[in-house]
Order: structure tokens, then C-alpha cells, then sequence
């Protein structure tokens, strides 16, 4: 299990890049693992408002679908149309897969480091 | 005994015992006493099969069955080819479930796959699901399709079928869209009134071809309209007509839908029928119900599964943008085996049949005191207008054994002919006809 | 096997229509310019096709086909017989009223019997399925609420996690909030969970009892009180009518409405997944609001078509998937009073002999005594042998018997979920319970054997991945 030690975490398997006003959300290795071959995703429209802690997008495996958080509240700059295509970059390559860039981020979930989002992750691991 | 129950008191008295029970109450320990049945159903006692089949024969001798047809609007009689029945009858056809077990279901894969495909060279669109339940649910689904967080406005040309816009408008009752129907003029859809009524909030326009009156629309025009204003636009197409009309691809449609119910399905006082619904690329992720995709097994070979099945109820629940399970598939089965059957140039042919059938009648009928209501080019639908009660004109007709066209009220009769009606029926129609009107 | 666009070859076809009596007309509106790919083939070619296909198809009578929740059982040939009567299928839906009164007659005597098995006043064949059911029925329930100036309040539907995802999904259509409630460790309505939900903002709950675990809630009437006294309604989903028809009544359990599947309870077959039938029948209070055209007897002994008064409106053109109905109709003069409540103790028998020989080995999700149904959890076994729930059901294929519901409902893990009905002999429930001991031993002995099942179908495992990720929706003519 793959955890870049230049992101952030939520305790709801997303990741999160920062660059100046900029924030990128993806999911993680972990999540990518546990919810197993993904063939698709729903994502938001560009302009949209995301809140920290809602539902902003979900992913589908061919028996399940899962809802995705946002880690900060925002609005919706750009969207990963490749995913659309190739759902299966997130399973490749979880932490190239953004979902989305969002910016005029105001609000953010408490975040974990590298590090802490490991120990979480491995004692979820252990714990199934 | 009429249970169809194979196992005897005996055999019964064994498993019971088998199973830890000394008798049928005491199944049923869980259920509290008090709300039980206490004097069984007030219902006949069951009956032998011979009685059974009496008792049906009775009912069905109390109906009469026309075999002079003028009437549609909604449901029209067409030839049925005797492989139709008979494919149709097979029992494991009729008797399968979904076809959840997709190794053992791949006759029952194939058909729909092949079905969709007809819907797709029919409608010129891009994916067609695998069926809903009549042409009325397939409209109100598919306006579903459109309404989205911003756009909550379903227009409805107030020339489409009056019964499909009660379907639209009572989906939309339901889920708090807003539903206005566009004046129709001429027995088409007036584009001045859309252009007055489309706005921002605008999800999607329903258009049907041909109209309830049987009048060919502009729907290329109409889908140009509605897209300029960011909607969606829904075309509702008689399949019979898209063997010689422009598609409703053609046109630009996001969404065609229609009842299917002209392809080989029995009129049957209205249903099982067939709703049928393709979209285009942009569209199809949001097609309701089922669809079945090409796939491959473990050693590499082409299968075919139910497929892009998380956006259904069974797996997103509450989220789902429909409720369906249960479809129509063995009347979609009837559907692709009418077109084998008929093949495209069968098709053309039925379809041009009907066209001039109806262009018959109407010159017939004309002559006989009926006078055309609209100016609007028709297929093989149209409405008449005449001072002589239209019930007269109807009762006259049903005397000599022929059905005529439906009253649209006091004066006004919407007339159809099909490929089953023969120029002799159709003289003889309008003879009795012009008896009444003494024209 | 081939695709039919892949058989025939160009000019072929069947002979089907004469020639047009009347000379042709030629349209001036715009003509379709894409030519139009239809297959062409002669008959001979469509039949073997569709024999082809017929032989990769498991029907109700190719084996046991213990699906739950689907009530797969005989469907009876008299009812196809009474459906194809010309008098029936030859009915145009618009025909004037007194030239159809056989038909009429039928809809408003299966009306009636229906009422009488479910305890309602009033039914709407309109409904083309279950889940078409649910929606017509909740929009009852809405326009009751609204009519009461209370529209704009109740807002939210209760459903029981273990519901269907109709339930939810037409809840949603609707326009309602859904609420789930969980359910207790005996897989029924958590009480206090009901009443904490229970309150001004609810519109109604959705219910099945027998529930999807397959026991009757003996807190019935306790679950319906709490909504009622909440000022809410009581809407009973009837896909598991088959284990108490005639031997209790959702009227008679506290509830308002109810819809049936005919497609289940009634014999009627699926046909490869419809159509069904799903009839809306509500208490008295409720009837004005239903909708569509419905029969009814009129004073002079004659049968016409009614709008009820303040009707939601339609959800389907004309009175509703009215064949269907017909079989229903035959399937009940065939069992009568004394039938019905017979073949729903069967199908409870059926279900208890079973699960009394499988739980030897296996392990069961809810023990003691189920109703029509019951639910298998095989969770032990996958983490003990590897072998799923999935891999048993394909095993299963290869022992020819249809597999059970998988995965459903969601509250029980690597789920099978058995419905035998009441038309398999002993000896069919033997066999099949022999099959799956043999199918436990395999897990246990052979475990990768079954991962690789099924090895005798027409296609092996197919690559679902595939279907979803790259769908191929229609075959293409240009590849």
C-alpha cells in the first residue's frame, strides 16, 4: 500500500494535494483496494459548490456504488474527464487519478499526514 | 388439489414432521392470533381446469372482437406473422426470471442485445435500454432523465397522446417537477408557443411523431428550437413510422421513446405493451432499467451480461434515478422477432401500406361527408370533422360489424388505418358512412 | 453462437404482407436517410435462431429454481390458454364500452377477489410491476397528505434496511426523504429504532411482511400503530404474499395500501423479466385517489370504465397490463378459497423441510421456523474455505439447479437467499438439498474447484469488469 508523503488525508480514504489556491481530491490505494475494480465514475460540473464532509461525487464497481467526500469546502474548477473513460486509472494509479481541482477553498476537514492516515489505514486493514 | 401442488397429505404429513412441526398451524406461531383469518377467504371453492376454461371462454365470448379496425390512437392493429406467436410461446422464453444468471441466461442476453440493436437502426440512437412498461412510463421516465438540480421545467406538446401526458404529468406530480404543456395548432405542436414557453428553467420538450392526430411534425425544426435554449429534447415515434420518417437521430433527440406495442404485440384491451427508449451518447448512463453488454467468459469467449447495473435500484437505492425491475422483455423479444420477420424492406412496406391506407380512407371518407380537421400532412392517423354526431356515425358502423375511429367528442372522430384494412372494408365503411351523412 | 444480424444474407426474408390494394402515396415530410439494418432472414433461419437461444435458457420447468424473493413457481397452462382467447387478446383497449364487458367483468371480479385476499376496498390493475406498484402506492399516500393540508410536512418514507431498493428508489421517485430503519439482530423492526423515526415529518413506512429475511414480524401490529399514531400510512409491499395469502391480511395487519406482483403470488410467468403486473389496492379512505380507469359494476348489472374522483392521474396508458391479469384471474378460479390458503402453507412447509436439511451443515442467517423463504449466511465458510456465496450459487449451475438470490438483503453477508414454493415435489427439495451438502463438502475439499464453476454451462465466468468499464450496448454492423 502506496501513502505519498507530500498529501493529505481524510478519514474517508480521500487524499488531498494543495498547490497555492489550488486543491486536488482523489482517493486513496486504500480505498482503490477495498472497493475493488472500479468502472465508473459520477462526477460534479465544473462551477459547482462542494462542502467539506458532503458527498461530492461516487464510484461504481459492477455490484456497488460508493459515495466520496470532500475534505474542503469549495468550488469545482475543473473535472478529470479522462476518468470517464478509463475508470480504471483509479485503480492503476490512485494518486494520478484526481477527481477534481477545486478552488476559493473556505473551509477544510482536519487532515492527516502521511504518517497518521498509514496507522488508520493499517488498523482498518487489521480490524475486517 | 388445485393448488398445483405435487406432494400428497401424506408426503406433507412426513416433511412436517421431518421439519420438526406437528401440523400446518404451527408454522405459523409468529403470526399473532388475532389478526388471523378466522373463516377463511370469502371466495369460491377452487375449480378443475374444465371449469376454469368455461368460466374464461364465457367471459371472452361476452366481448366482441372486430374484425374491421379504424381505430388507434394509441393502440393499433397490425399483422401479426404467425412466428411472432410462436417464437414467443416457447416456455422457457415465457417462464425465465431476469436473467441475473448470466451463464445460463445467454439466450435471453442475446435477444435483448439484439433487441437494443433494432431500437438503435429503428431510432437512429446511439444505446436503447432493454424495455419499460408501455410508451406513456417510457415519456415520463425519460423526462426524468433530463430534470435536473437547476432545470425543472417538462414541456409537453399538447398534441402528444392526452394519455401519456396524464403519465407525464402525474411522474412529475411525483417528483416535484414542474409540468406545462405547449398549445398545439393544426394538430401539431406550435413552435411559436415553445419558443414563448422554453426558458432556463426548462429540463426537456416531449414531441410526438406523428401526433396524437396522426399529423407529421417538424421535429427536426423543434429540436433545434429546444436546443437553443439548453433543453433536452424527447422524441415520442410510432416504430412503424421511423421506416420511412426522418429518425428522431436525424432530428437531433436526446431521448427517443415510443410504445412498441405496433411490433408484433396483441392490442390485448391494453397491455402487456412495450415502451422502448434509446438515447444518445451524452444520454445514456442515465437510461433507466436494464441493458445488457458484450462481454467475454474466462476463455475469451463473446457472452453477454446485465450490465452497468450500479445505477439501478438494487444497488443505488433511494439514489437510483428509477424504480424499475420488472420490464417488458419477452414482449421486446416479440418486438425483435416481428422486425427479423419483416425484415427492413417488410417494414417499409407494412409502414407505406398504412400511409396509403389511411390517405384512402380519408379521400373515401371525405367524399362520404367527412371533412379533414387539419391542413397537416398525416401517416396513417387522421381527424375528421362533420355536423352529424360522431356516436351516429360510430353506431352505424358498429352495426355492420366495423370499429370505427375514436370520438374526440361530439363532432370530431380520429380515424387509422393499418396494412389489415382491405380497400373493400374501407369502401364499405365509407358507404355506410355517407348513409348516415346522406352525403 | 451467432448473433442474428450475423445469419442470412442480403435478400433474404419471409413473405409476409400482399400487395397494397390502394395505390401509394408518396410523403412530402422529411424521410429517414440513414437506410435501415434489419436482419434478412428466411423463416426457417428466425426459428432456428430463436431455437438456438431457447437452448441457452433456464425456464421454470428446466429444474428447480428456488430464486428468493421472486416466487419462481408453476406457472399453469390454463392461464396461457385463457390469455390467447381471441376474446381477450383481440380487444382493442378503446373499443366502446358494451362491446366489452367479458372484459370488464374479469377485471372487476379479480378486483374484488384480490381485495378480499390482501383485506383492501379498492384495487388498480394500472401498475405494470412491483416497483410501478410501489410508486402508484406512494403517491397515494401523497395526495392523501396533501389533501389534508399536511403535504408540505410529511416528507419522509420509513423503510426497514432490509428492504427491497425498490422501496427506497420509488420512495425517492415520489418526491419523499427516505428514512431507513435498522433492524434488530432478529432481523425484524427494531421498535424503539420505528418510534424515534416515527414522528410529524413522516409520510408513511414500507414494509414487507413476511420480510426480506424470510420471518413474519409477530410486532406487526405494533409497527403499524406507531405509524398511524404518527399520523402517518402503512404501505405493504406484497412480493412476499405467497407464505400468508389466506391466512392473514395486510388490511388486517394495520396496513393502507398495498401492491401485489400477479408475476409472483398469481403463477403469472416472468418472461425473461416481464412483464408482471403489480396492482395497487388501498383501504376505502384512500380509493379516490387511485388511478387510472378502473371497471366497476354499474346499477343496471352492466360494467364500465371509472376515474376515480380525485385521482393522482395515470402511470400508464389504459387500464394496465390487462393479459396478465386474465392468468391471475384463472390462477385464482383454479385454487379458490380452499386453494390459496393451501399452497401458502406449502410454500412455508417447502421452505421449512428445506432449510431443516441444510442446516446440518450450513449455517443459517435467522434460526427457528421461516416463512417462504429463508437466507443462508455463508460468511463462516468464505473466510474458512475461500468459497463464496457466488461460487456456491455457480456451483449450483452445474448440478442443474437454478441458484438462489445472492447477496440480498444487504443486512446479511455473502447471502443465499432459497424461495422452493409450493409446486416442488419432495423429492425435487431432496435432490437439491443433496446437491448443496455435497456443494459444502467441495468447499471445504476442493475449494478452487468451485471458483473455476460453472464448467458445464454454454459460457463460462463472464468478465462483468469488461461489460461496465468499455460497454458494448449493440452489436455493430461496421466492425
Amino acid at each position: 500500500m502506496n501513502y505519498p508523503e507530500e498529501l493529505f488525508y481524510s478519514a474517508s480514504h480521500e487524499w488531498v494535494k494543495t498547490e497555492g489556491d489550488c486543491v486536488w481530491i482523489g482517493i486513496t490505494d486504500f480505498a482503490q483496494d477495498a472497493l475493488g475494480d472500479l468502472v465508473y465514475v459520477n462526477l460534479p460540473e465544473v462551477g459547482d459548490e462542494v462542502t467539506a464532509g458532503e458527498v461530492f461525487a461516487d464510484v461504481e464497481s459492477v455490484k456497488a456504488v460508493s459515495d466520496i467526500y470532500s475534505p474542503v469546502t469549495g468550488t469545482v474548477a475543473e473535472i478529470n474527464e479522462d476518468l470517464l473513460d478509463a475508470p480504471e486509472t483509479i485503480n492503476q494509479s490512485p494518486y494520478e487519478a484526481w477527481f477534481v481541482k477545486i478552488e476559493g477553498v473556505t473551509d477544510q476537514e482536519e487532515l492527516l499526514s502521511a504518517g497518521q492516515y498509514r496507522a488508520m489505514a493499517e488498523e482498518q486493514a487489521g480490524g475486517v | 388439489m388445485g393448488s398445483y401442488i405435487p406432494n400428497t397429505e401424506q408426503e406433507r404429513k412426513e416433511m412436517l414432521e421431518a421439519a420438526g412441526f406437528s401440523d400446518f398451524r404451527e408454522l405459523y406461531e409468529s403470526v399473532p392470533e388475532e389478526i388471523r383469518l378466522k373463516d377463511g377467504l370469502s371466495l369460491p371453492p377452487g375449480q378443475a381446469e374444465l371449469a376454469v376454461r368455461r368460466t374464461m371462454e364465457g367471459l371472452a365470448g361476452k366481448n366482441r372482437v372486430f374484425s374491421h379496425i379504424f381505430r388507434g390512437a394509441g393502440s393499433y392493429h397490425h399483422y401479426i406473422p404467425a412466428i411472432v406467436d410462436e417464437i414467443a410461446s416457447r416456455e422457457k422464453f415465457v417462464t425465465a426470471y431476469t436473467p441475473y444468471q448470466a451463464e445460463i441466461s445467454q439466450g435471453i442476453l442475446q435477444s435483448i442485445f439484439e433487441y437494443q440493436t433494432m431500437i438503435c437502426e429503428l431510432t437512429g440512437m446511439e444505446v436503447s435500454n432493454a424495455s419499460v412498461y408501455d410508451g406513456a412510463s417510457a415519456a415520463a421516465e425519460a423526462a426524468a432523465m433530463c430534470v435536473g438540480k437547476k432545470r425543472k421545467t417538462v414541456l409537453v406538446s399538447g398534441a402528444a397522446n392526452p394519455r401519456v401526458r396524464k403519465v407525464m404529468e402525474t411522474y412529475c406530480f411525483g417528483n416535484g417537477s414542474l409540468y406545462l404543456e405547449i398549445p398545439q395548432k393544426d394538430g401539431l405542436t406550435d413552435p411559436e408557443q415553445l419558443s414563448a414557453l422554453l426558458s432556463e428553467e426548462t429540463a426537456c420538450v416531449y414531441v410526438e411523431q406523428p401526433s396524437f392526430f396522426g399529423c407529421i411534425e417538424d421535429l427536426e425544426n423543434l429540436s433545434r428550437l429546444v436546443h437553443e435554449a439548453g433543453a433536452k429534447f424527447i422524441a415520442g415515434c410510432n416504430p412503424m413510422a421511423l421506416a420511412l420518417l426522418k429518425t428522431p437521430g436525424e432530428c437531433g433527440a436526446d431521448i427517443a421513446v415510443g410504445e412498441g406495442q405496433p411490433l408484433g404485440i396483441p392490442m390485448g384491451f391494453g397491455g402487456p405493451y412495450l415502451g422502448y427508449m434509446a438515447a444518445s451518447k451524452e444520454m445514456f448512463r442515465k437510461l433507466p432499467g436494464r441493458m445488457v453488454g458484450q462481454t467475454v467468459d474466462k476463455d475469451g469467449k463473446r457472452g453477454f451480461v446485465l450490465t452497468l447495473q450500479a445505477r439501478e435500484q438494487h444497488i443505488r437505492r433511494e439514489k437510483a434515478g428509477s424504480n424499475i425491475c420488472s420490464n417488458e422483455a419477452l414482449c421486446a423479444m416479440r418486438a425483435a422477432v416481428y422486425l427479423a420477420a419483416m425484415g427492413a424492406e417488410g417494414l417499409k412496406e407494412a409502414a407505406g401500406q398504412c400511409a396509403a391506407k389511411a390517405h384512402y380512407l380519408q379521400k373515401a371518407l371525405e367524399e362520404a361527408g367527412l371533412s379533414p380537421e387539419y391542413p397537416s400532412e398525416f401517416f396513417h392517423e387522421f381527424v375528421t370533422v362533420s355536423d352529424i354526431p360522431s356516436e351516429t356515425i360510430l353506431k352505424a358502423l358498429e352495426e355492420q360489424g366495423i370499429l370505427g375511429g375514436l370520438p374526440l367528442d361530439g363532432r370530431r372522430i380520429l380515424w387509422c388505418a393499418t396494412e389489415m384494412n382491405t380497400r373493400e372494408e374501407m369502401d364499405q365503411t365509407a358507404s355506410v358512412v355517407k348513409e348516415v351523412t346522406g352525403a | 453462437m451467432k448473433l442474428i444480424f450475423e445469419r442470412g444474407a442480403a435478400g433474404r426474408g419471409c413473405s409476409i404482407l400482399p400487395a397494397c390494394d390502394v395505390p401509394e402515396v408518396g410523403l412530402r415530410a422529411g424521410k429517414r436517410e440513414r437506410e435501415l439494418r434489419l436482419p434478412s432472414l428466411s423463416e426457417t433461419e428466425i426459428n432456428r435462431h430463436y431455437s438456438e437461444l431457447e437452448q441457452q435458457v433456464y425456464g421454470v420447468n428446466s429444474g428447480f429454481y428456488p430464486l428468493g424473493s421472486c416466487t419462481m413457481k408453476y406457472n399453469p397452462k390454463i392461464n396461457e390458454a385463457a390469455a390467447s382467447l381471441p376474446g381477450f387478446a383481440g380487444l382493442h383497449p378503446l373499443q366502446p364500452e358494451h362491446t366489452a364487458q367479458g372484459a370488464l367483468e374479469l377485471l372487476a371480479g379479480a378486483e374484488k377477489a384480490l381485495c378480499e385476499i390482501t383485506g383492501m376496498d379498492r384495487m388498480s390493475f394500472q401498475p405494470a410491476a412491483g416497483a410501478h406498484g410501489e410508486f402508484t402506492g406512494l403517491l397515494l399516500i401523497k395526495a392523501y397528505h396533501k389533501k389534508r393540508g399536511e403535504g408540505e410536512k410529511r416528507t419522509k418514507i420509513l423503510v426497514p434496511d432490509s428492504a427491497h431498493g425498490t422501496n427506497p428508489a420509488s420512495a425517492a421517485m415520489a418526491g419523499f426523504t427516505v428514512v431507513n430503519i435498522p433492524s434488530g439482530p432478529d432481523g425484524c423492526v427494531d421498535l424503539s429504532k420505528l418510534r424515534e423515526a416515527a414522528g410529524e415529518d413522516t409520510a408513511g413506512l414500507m414494509l414487507t411482511n413476511p420480510n426480506t429475511v424470510g420471518l413474519f414480524d409477530r410486532n406487526i401490529l405494533e409497527i403499524t400503530g406507531i405509524v398511524h399514531e404518527a399520523g402517518g400510512l402503512c404501505y405493504y409491499d406484497g412480493a412476499n404474499l405467497n407464505a400468508v395469502m389466506g391466512i392473514v391480511r395486510p388490511g388486517d395487519m394495520g396496513f393502507d395500501v398495498v401492491h401485489l406482483n400477479l408475476h409472483k403470488t398469481f403463477s403469472t410467468p416472468h418472461g425473461g423479466g416481464g412483464p408482471g403486473s403489480g396492482p395497487v389496492g388501498c383501504k376505502g379512505f384512500l380509493a379516490p385517489f387511485l388511478p387510472g380507469e378502473m371497471a366497476a359494476e354499474r346499477e343496471d348489472g352492466s360494467y364500465g370504465f371509472e376515474i376515480p374522483p380525485e385521482t393522482v392521474g395515470a402511470v400508464r396508458s389504459f387500464c394496465g397490463n390487462f393479459l396478465v391479469v386474465v392468468k391471475a384471474y384463472a390462477y385464482i378460479l383454479s385454487l379458490g378459497a380452499d386453494g390459496i390458503p393451501e399452497a401458502a402453507e406449502n410454500a412455508v412447509l417447502n421452505a421449512n423441510y428445506m432449510k431443516k436439511k441444510l442446516e446440518k451443515a450450513y449455517r443459517m442467517a435467522y434460526p427457528g421456523t421461516c416463512m417462504h423463504e429463508f437466507v443462508m449466511d455463508l460468511s463462516e465458510l468464505k473466510e474458512r474455505t475461500g468459497v463464496s456465496a457466488l461460487d456456491i450459487a455457480k456451483g449450483l449451475l452445474d448440478g442443474g439447479v437454478h441458484p438462489p438470490t445472492m447477496y440480498f438483503p444487504l443486512i446479511v453477508h455473502e447471502a443465499l437467499m432459497f424461495e422452493p414454493t409450493e409446486t416442488e415435489s419432495r423429492e425435487t427439495l431432496d435432490g437439491a438439498a443433496e446437491l448443496l451438502l455435497e456443494l459444502f463438502r467441495k468447499a471445504q475439499e476442493k475449494p478452487e474447484e468451485l471458483h473455476e464453476a460453472p464448467q458445464g454451462a454454454p459460457v463460462k465466468r463472464l468478465d462483468e469488469v469488461q461489460a461496465a468499464r468499455k460497454p458494448v450496448l449493440r452489436y455493430s454492423y461496421d466492425s
